[in-house]
């Protein structure tokens, strides 16, 4: 350490490396560690997915597994048809994604575009704790308080079972509002002010900027949202366990019937006795391959439907 | 709010009569002075200021302003930073209202009318009474629809929008430079040559005044000349009122000069408050304020 008295002058230094730092290399080796373990994650899902998926597969014919309309794995008669699960999550995922959507969207653009400061500052804390709510309060909720007022409701014919998909989904879309409003309205946020005082300069009323404006421009971030909150939906199992039933056998037609869905089939499957390296237990893999893949499908469009429509303001 | 015997200069008026000539061109050394002798309707009021005080919250941001702006010539608002100069800027067009806590005390009137009163709708106002700012703040859309966006949140009835937007990038001398590239986003463009597509926007809902926050200070000075050109053409048809930093600029463009400054009272809060206005001629030359000269000639500000 040279001692540098003030107002002389400083000595000429090498700027060759002189002293290496240790820290650095530390720091830098914890970060690739950590990027490393959550992709090696991710292979070795797909690795332990793939190759029970593939067994399954030596047994049961793939046209078997999409055509069959029946899906009794654990009964005497056994069928394996994924449809039912299908049909099941994708009920439960539409009625879900169709009452978050507006309600998220809705509450984004409220939170972001109308609402006071200080409303703001109250909401959106509340809205994220909404957000942290353990499924399984979900869940009872739907079976315990939703369900009676839909049962009162229902207009005339079949009522909804004791457990349904309806409820499910509508105790899901509930479920998943805070995280698309939250998501969105961060986008909406991150549109610059300049955008709208421009919008409002050109006599545009508030829905106008904020239709016109502000949601095209935040475009990317809140497809981000829906999509996070769609999947969300697909892998959600526990509210569809607890208020949708396990029940298993032919495609539940109608959202009002009780039925598993891809989720729920295999966390109540997992729960059984079933022998390892049976083929029913190899179901689970399969359904849960056939899971990913729809997840995995999602998010590809997502970013498809992104590229093609945001509006980049940078 | 319409007043039956003034219209507001339309685009399709303007660009139909085949302007036979270019305009002469502009000297840069002083314009304003050029007309001295013929005020272009100067005399009639668009807007006028009365005992006008803005509040942000309970912070008297601007005091006292009195003021008139002529129809058809270019206001120019100049003083240091933090004089309030735009912030009255801002209260001719209601755009304070997007500011929570803003609040305009006294009277602005828009041919008499008073832009404040309880059933003024401020959309309309702004659709008569349109914006230009300091940074280029174009839509992240294309050209088209940068320019189409006011006709068509403002509902007006066009029965040719190319039209209507070919006009409207003529009347901002943009056309030629965007023609062949309409359907391209907006941000793809130079900063002055954003800042004309701005213009055009705000001409395509023709407005009656246009404002101009600073519209040049983001610019270099070719595309700044470019601008000056352009308003000094605009002002044949519309009203336009300028906040600049730069004091050339206002001595080049501007007919009328008011110069603004910030007052620190009492209790030691700084106001706004407007020290003089007069022909830009006048303020430039022979100021009847000590302290207009003295930031004319650059001795503080």
């Amino acid at each position: 350490m040279a001692v540098i008295t003030p107002g002389a002058p400083v000595p000429a230094a090498s700027v060759r490396r002189g002293r290496r730092r240790p820290g650095e290399r530390i720091i830098e080796g914890f970060l690739v560690l950590a990027a490393v373990v959550s992709i090696a994650t991710t292979i070795g899902i797909v690795v332990s997915l793939l190759f029970p998926t593939v067994e399954f597969f030596g047994e049961v014919s793939i046209v078997e597994f999409i055509t069959s309309s029946q899906w009794t794995p654990l009964f005497s008669i056994k069928q394996y048809g994924v449809l039912p699960l299908l049909v099941g999550t994708l009920w439960v995922t539409l009625i879900a994604t169709v009452i978050a959507v507006p309600l998220g969207i809705g509450a984004a653009i409220y939170l972001s575009e109308y609402a006071r400061p200080g409303t703001r500052r109250l909401l959106k804390p509340i809205l994220e704790v909404l957000a942290g709510i353990p499924t399984v309060v979900y869940g009872f909720f739907a079976l315990t308080f939703l369900n009676p007022i839909l049962i009162d409701l229902w207009p005339s014919g079949d009522k909804p079972e004791f457990q349904n998909l309806l409820v499910a989904g509508i105790a899901m879309g509930i479920m998943i509002v805070p995280t698309v409003a939250s998501l969105a309205e961060d986008a909406m946020s991150a549109v610059p002010h300049s955008l709208r005082e421009g919008a409002y300069a050109l006599a545009s009323t508030k829905m106008q900027v904020a239709t016109r404006v502000v949601v095209p421009g935040a475009l990317s971030g809140i497809v981000a949202a829906i999509v996070l909150g769609v999947s969300r939906a697909l892998g959600e199992t526990m509210i569809v366990t607890i208020a949708a039933g396990l029940k298993t056998a032919g495609i539940p037609w109608s959202p009002i019937d009780g039925a598993a869905t891809m989720t729920s089939y295999i966390a109540g499957a997992a729960q059984g006795d079933l022998p390892v390296d049976s083929l029913d237990y190899l179901t689970i893999f399969a359904v849960g391959t056939t899971l990913f893949l729809f997840t995995f499908a999602l998010n590809a469009l997502s970013i498809r439907l992104v590229r093609k429509f945001r509006e980049v303001y940078e | 709010m319409s007043d039956p015997n003034r219209k507001a200069p339309d685009v399709t008026d303007t660009v139909n009569s085949t302007r036979p000539a270019p305009p002469p061109p502009v000297a840069l050394v002083n314009p304003a002075n050029r007309n001295e002798g013929a005020p272009r309707g100067g005399d009639e009021q668009v807007l006028r200021l009365e005992d006008v005080s803005i509040f942000y919250g309970d912070y008297q941001a601007v005091r006292g302003v009195d003021m008139t702006i002529g129809r058809h010539q270019i206001t120019a608002l100049i003083g240091p930073s933090g004089c309030g100069k735009s912030t009255v800027l801002r209260s001719l067009n209601r755009m304070n209202d997007l500011i929570p806590g803003a609040r305009v005390a006294g009277r602005v009137t828009f041919h008499g009318e008073d832009l404040y009163a309880r059933d003024v709708d401020p959309i309309e106002v702004r659709r008569r009474i349109g914006m230009v700012f300091q940074k280029p703040n174009p839509f992240p859309k294309s050209i088209y629809d940068n320019i189409a966006y006011g006709p068509r949140v403002t509902g007006m009835k066009v029965s040719n929008m190319d039209e209507l937007v070919e006009k409207a990038l003529r009347r901002a001398a943009l056309w030629d430079e965007v023609k062949d590239k309409l359907k391209q986003s907006a941000l793809a463009l130079s900063g002055g040559q954003q800042q004309r597509l701005c213009i055009a926007r705000t001409i395509a809902v023709s407005p009656e005044v246009i404002l101009m926050d600073e519209p040049c200070s983001a610019l270099d000075p070719i595309a700044t000349s470019k601008i000056e050109d352009l308003m000094f053409e605009l002002s044949r048809d519309y009203t336009i009122v300028i906040v600049t930093h730069n004091m050339q600029q206002a001595a080049r463009v501007s007919h009328r000069t008011a110069f603004f400054t910030a007052e620190v009272d009492e209790q030691g809060e700084r106001h706004g408050r407007l020290i003089e206005y007069d022909t830009t001629n006048k303020i430039f030359t022979n100021p009847a304020q000590k302290r207009t000269e003295e930031y004319i000639t650059g001795r503080f500000g």
